[in-house]
């Protein structure tokens, strides 16, 4: 796109900077959008599976909903409490908002489409994600009430121990493809068995494809882990004194992160923007229409987990991510290390 | 612990399991009716909105009497009379304060006349709660409005009484 722009006679840094500027606006326009819609969808899902019909009234099956709400949002009063602390309560809802969007740009959707292809890729999401914690945080600290204050403790707690768990099983992911760039990793997934494309299908890195679907619901606040809004304890969680657009910031930013979240299952273990069957045919489907048909699936795993598994105990929580998840994740690293010793490296020196 | 145990809870059984009966809910028809579009039936005692009755030949009915006001448990009803130029008690005023109301029928019950009844609207939800505050014209006019429905209502109900 920089070439574009050149042709159209502006100088390279020019050039570069707006076909930057473009590309960023083509991945957060429709990933905002896509959170409108994932909302709609997350409704109608749970809906569905409690017997209920969810959104049906505006617009056509309901479909505008979600921009009824934020319109909605838009129009209501911004309260700020009078005891909080009015500069970090701004920046709060903005940090987890510009977090949950800046992780896409390592996300490749077809070879070479990626806004930075930088080689550190999967280190970078992980360090952007780790930075979504202080928006919540920072949130239940600015407010200066109980329930927040509760909530941003629980958060933090929870975030940080499921990103040791994820850590390693991002390890494994690696140490098979040898690379931490995204699109080398999904390259790396073609063709298991000769007619298979994904990390999943490779019985050492399923267990971990499983752990990390899991993992990333807990990352992400989501049912069965939404502790941190836990509204029979906790009201409504850090988000308990945040009024319109503020809250509609979080409420975008958790939603643009468990997009993120579902677009990493598809790229770490089935395969990205590859067909899941690598049988030639199946190419000539654009790459970015299998990742978002893996997007889609994955999101649709999510809603399914959260209409079906009720909300964990704290304890319950710690225990899965420090008692379970950590030592097993850490034999699988073991294993996956061990195995790669033994075959691709040609065994032990 | 048995092994069984360690695989069951590894190969997270218990979830697979709890998924499967999800999916199968989720293609069930919806148990909820489509509220906008479809309603439920409503039974002829129900208390909904309130309505002041008339008489046939257009005389209102409330006389005055303020037992609804003296029982109303919520003392949403408020009411001013006097005697009329042709000698009857009348209303001067009657006010009803539906954000009070907590849909009793005491009112309905105690007036000796019908007049003060609790049609089936159920749908008078309003954007400003000073809309809520029903004078005696709103609830007049909501009498003549519903009058057939709520006499209906009233015989169905009157073999029960």
């Amino acid at each position: 796109m920089t070439a574009f722009f050149q042709n159209l006679g502006l100088p390279f840094e020019g050039a570069w900077l707006l076909s930057t500027i473009v590309g960023i606006l083509l991945i957060a326009l429709p990933v905002m959008l896509a959170v409108a819609m994932i909302i709609y969808a997350d409704r109608k899902i749970w809906a569905a599976m409690a017997l209920r019909r969810g959104p049906n009234v505006v617009g056509p099956f309901g479909l505008l909903q979600s921009f009824a709400d934020g319109l909605k949002v838009f129009l209501q009063e911004t309260i700020i409490p009078s005891a909080a602390n009015r500069t970090l309560f701004l920046i709060a809802p903005i940090i987890t908002f510009t977090v949950a969007l800046m992780a896409w740009a390592v996300v490749p959707f077809q070879v070479g489409v990626v806004l930075a292809n930088i080689n550190v890729g999967l280190l970078y999401i992980l360090a952007i994600s780790s930075l979504g914690v202080y928006g919540v945080v920072l949130a239940g600290w600015a407010s200066n009430s109980k329930y927040p204050f509760y909530s941003a403790i629980r958060a933090s707690a929870q975030m940080i121990s499921y990103e040791v768990s994820i850590g390693f099983i991002l390890v494994c992911v690696v140490l098979w493809a040898g690379s931490f760039n995204l699109t080398t990793i999904v390259e790396s997934q073609k063709g298991y068995y000769g007619f298979l494309n994904g990390n999943g299908f490779n019985p050492l890195l399923f267990p971990m494809a499983i752990m990390f679907l899991i993992s990333a619901m807990a990352e992400t606040a989501r049912p069965p882990f939404d502790l941190t809004e836990a509204e029979s304890e906790l009201v409504a969680g850090y988000q308990t004194e945040y009024s319109s657009m503020a809250f509609a910031l979080y409420w975008l930013g958790e939603y643009a992160n468990v997009i993120l979240m579902c677009a990493l299952n598809a790229i770490l273990f089935w395969g990205g923007y590859l067909p899941p069957i690598d049988w030639a045919p199946l190419y000539y489907v654009p790459g970015i229409l299998w990742l978002f048909a893996k997007i889609l699936f994955f999101f649709f795993v999510f809603s399914w987990v959260k209409a079906t598994v009720p909300r964990y105990r704290y304890d319950q929580l710690m225990r899965l991510g420090w008692k379970i998840f950590l030592p097993t994740s850490l034999l699988f690293v073991f294993l996956v290390s061990g195995f790669l010793m033994f075959t691709r490296y040609g065994g032990a020196q | 612990m048995s092994l069984g145990y360690y695989v069951k809870s590894f190969t997270l059984w218990e979830f697979v399991k709890a998924h499967w009966l999800t999916l199968k809910y989720f293609f069930k028809p919806k148990a909820t009716i489509n509220y906008p579009y479809e309603k439920n039936p409503i039974s002829p005692r129900f208390r909904g909105e309130h309505a002041l009755r008339r008489y046939p030949n257009g005389e209102e009915r409330c006389i005055a009497c303020k037992l609804c006001e003296a029982i109303c448990p919520a003392q949403a009803i408020t009411i001013e009379a006097q005697p009329r130029d042709d000698g009857s008690r009348r209303t001067t005023r009657y006010d009803i304060d539906m954000t009070k109301c907590i849909y009793c029928g005491f009112c309905q019950e105690a007036c000796p006349v019908d007049a003060i009844v609790e049609g089936p609207n159920f749908e008078f939800a309003t954007e400003t709660r000073e809309e809520l505050i029903y004078d005696k014209a709103k609830l007049l006019e909501n009498g003549d409005k519903w009058e057939r429905a709520i006499a209906a209502n009233l015989a169905a109900d009157a073999p029960y009484r």
